[in-house]
């Protein structure tokens, strides 16, 4: 296996090498080959979270939320995503804490029933890792927010899975007595498993 | 000779894990009714944090028990006060395992893992399964009235036999009595 001849090696890589060109300019030339993925299959995509109370992680998630996305790893850069999350939805991991987080204090869902992330480009990291920029938007504040993630094939199923950690404080996500960070954290970690159709 | 005494170590362990018990005891009837709010998280897991405590301090005790055997009750006691005694001490011995085992077991089920002082974390034994934690919790609580109820009596027993018996029953678990040997 180590000692296979180098000829061998060269030529091997030397083929990869034009057929990765080949599929580059074929590529910028809008070929027909290229697939989107953007036909997002809600019930297999998951949205969750952990918080820290107290030191002990504690896991949640989001039961519906809406994703919209355009996504061709030939084309990453031309990436679009959105999503809409139904802040009523949020489990937080009990029952006392999901009568809490919709209050006033918390997420004020009477007032913002509805988040959103937006994004506004996309960038390849190399590999299957691609990051993501774009607008986050919770009880009615925004800020800027770049989310690391992984692109894989399964099938015909393009499947992203991300993450990003925000400050709860920065958009007043806990506010009054509960600014206090030593009883729930500061960071906030968000995960996303979004599964997409390509597009036909 | 048989000693007569508790050894020191088993008078420290007795009175340190009383103070302990009762506390926390009381920190857990004062807890539930609290509004939730930061100052309920700390005291939750200072709750937890002592029964995890008195959790590891009982094994202490018995395994000291087991290296210094009680001194035999005092002399010349009914047949069915040796039994109760006997039989009282084993239970509250019972539950001081049950009580904080419930307790470690029901905060798994809830899904808030115990973390020692926020430093060190137990493993969750259990998945999270809502109703398995509402199940537990109700015997985390009832194991708790129980041993209020056991404990009356052991208090009232101890306190029987230092007023109205004028026996040293309550004397040889006091500490600094030594001269009463
Ligand atoms: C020997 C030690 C312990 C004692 C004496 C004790 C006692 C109590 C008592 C009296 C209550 C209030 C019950 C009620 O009336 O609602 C309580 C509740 C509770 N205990 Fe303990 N406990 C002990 C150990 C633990 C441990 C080790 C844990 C967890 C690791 C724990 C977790 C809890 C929780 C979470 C509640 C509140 C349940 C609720 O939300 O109503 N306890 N405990
Ligand atoms: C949470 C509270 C308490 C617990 C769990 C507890 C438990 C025990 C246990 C298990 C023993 C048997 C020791 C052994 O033989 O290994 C014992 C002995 C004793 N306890 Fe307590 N106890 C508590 C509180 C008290 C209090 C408040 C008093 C005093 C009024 C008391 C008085 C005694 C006495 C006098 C003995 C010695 C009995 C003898 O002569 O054998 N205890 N206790």
């Amino acid at each position: 296996m180590f000692k296979r001849h180098p000829a061998t090696r060269s030529t091997r890589s030397r083929t990869l090498l034009s057929a990765a060109l080949a599929a580059v300019c074929l590529g910028a030339a809008g070929s027909a080959t290229a697939v989107e993925f953007g036909q997002v299959q809600a019930e297999k995509s998951t949205l969750t979270f952990v918080s820290k109370q107290m030191g002990v992680a504690v896991d949640g998630k989001f039961r519906k939320f809406a994703t919209t996305l355009a996504f061709d790893p030939a084309k990453p850069t031309q990436g679009s995503a959105r999503l809409d999350l139904d802040m009523a939805s949020i489990d937080a991991g009990s029952k006392d804490a999901n009568d809490e987080v919709v209050g006033k204090a918390w997420f004020n869902v009477k007032e913002h029933p509805q988040a959103s992330f937006v994004s506004t480009s996309v960038k390849a990291l190399g590999g299957d890792r691609y990051e993501a920029a774009g607008k986050l938007t919770i009880k009615g504040k925004v800020q800027d927010v770049k989310a690391p993630f992984t692109f894989r094939q399964d099938g015909g199923n393009g499947i992203f899975d991300g993450y990003f950690t925000l400050k709860r404080l920065d958009f007043a996500i806990g506010d009054g007595a509960w600014s206090d960070t030593s009883a729930v954290a500061n960071e906030v970690q968000i995960k996303f498993h979004v599964v997409a159709a390509a597009r036909k | 000779m048989t000693p007569k005494r508790y050894t020191r170590t088993a008078i420290g362990l007795h009175w340190l894990m009383a103070l302990l018990l009762i506390g926390t005891f009381g920190v857990g009837l004062y807890m539930t009714g609290l509004k939730l709010s930061p100052f309920k998280l700390k005291i939750y897991s200072w709750h937890k944090w002592a029964g995890v405590a008195a959790f590891l301090l009982v094994f202490l005790r018995l395994a000291w028990r087991a290296g210094h055997r009680p001194p035999p009750l005092v002399a010349g006691l009914p047949r069915w006060q040796e039994i109760a005694a006997h039989g009282l001490h084993h239970l509250l011995y019972l539950l001081m395992i049950a009580i904080p085992l419930s307790g470690w077991l029901m905060s798994s089920a809830k899904g808030f893992q115990t973390v020692w002082f926020g430093v060190l974390p137990l493993p969750d034994l259990l998945a999270k399964n809502a109703e398995l934690g509402d199940l537990l919790q109700t015997v985390h609580v009832w194991l708790n009235y129980g041993f209020a109820a056991l404990l009356a009596a052991h208090v009232a027993a101890a306190l029987k036999h230092h007023v109205v018996d004028r026996d040293d029953t309550l004397t040889r678990m006091l500490p600094l009595l030594e001269k009463n040997r």
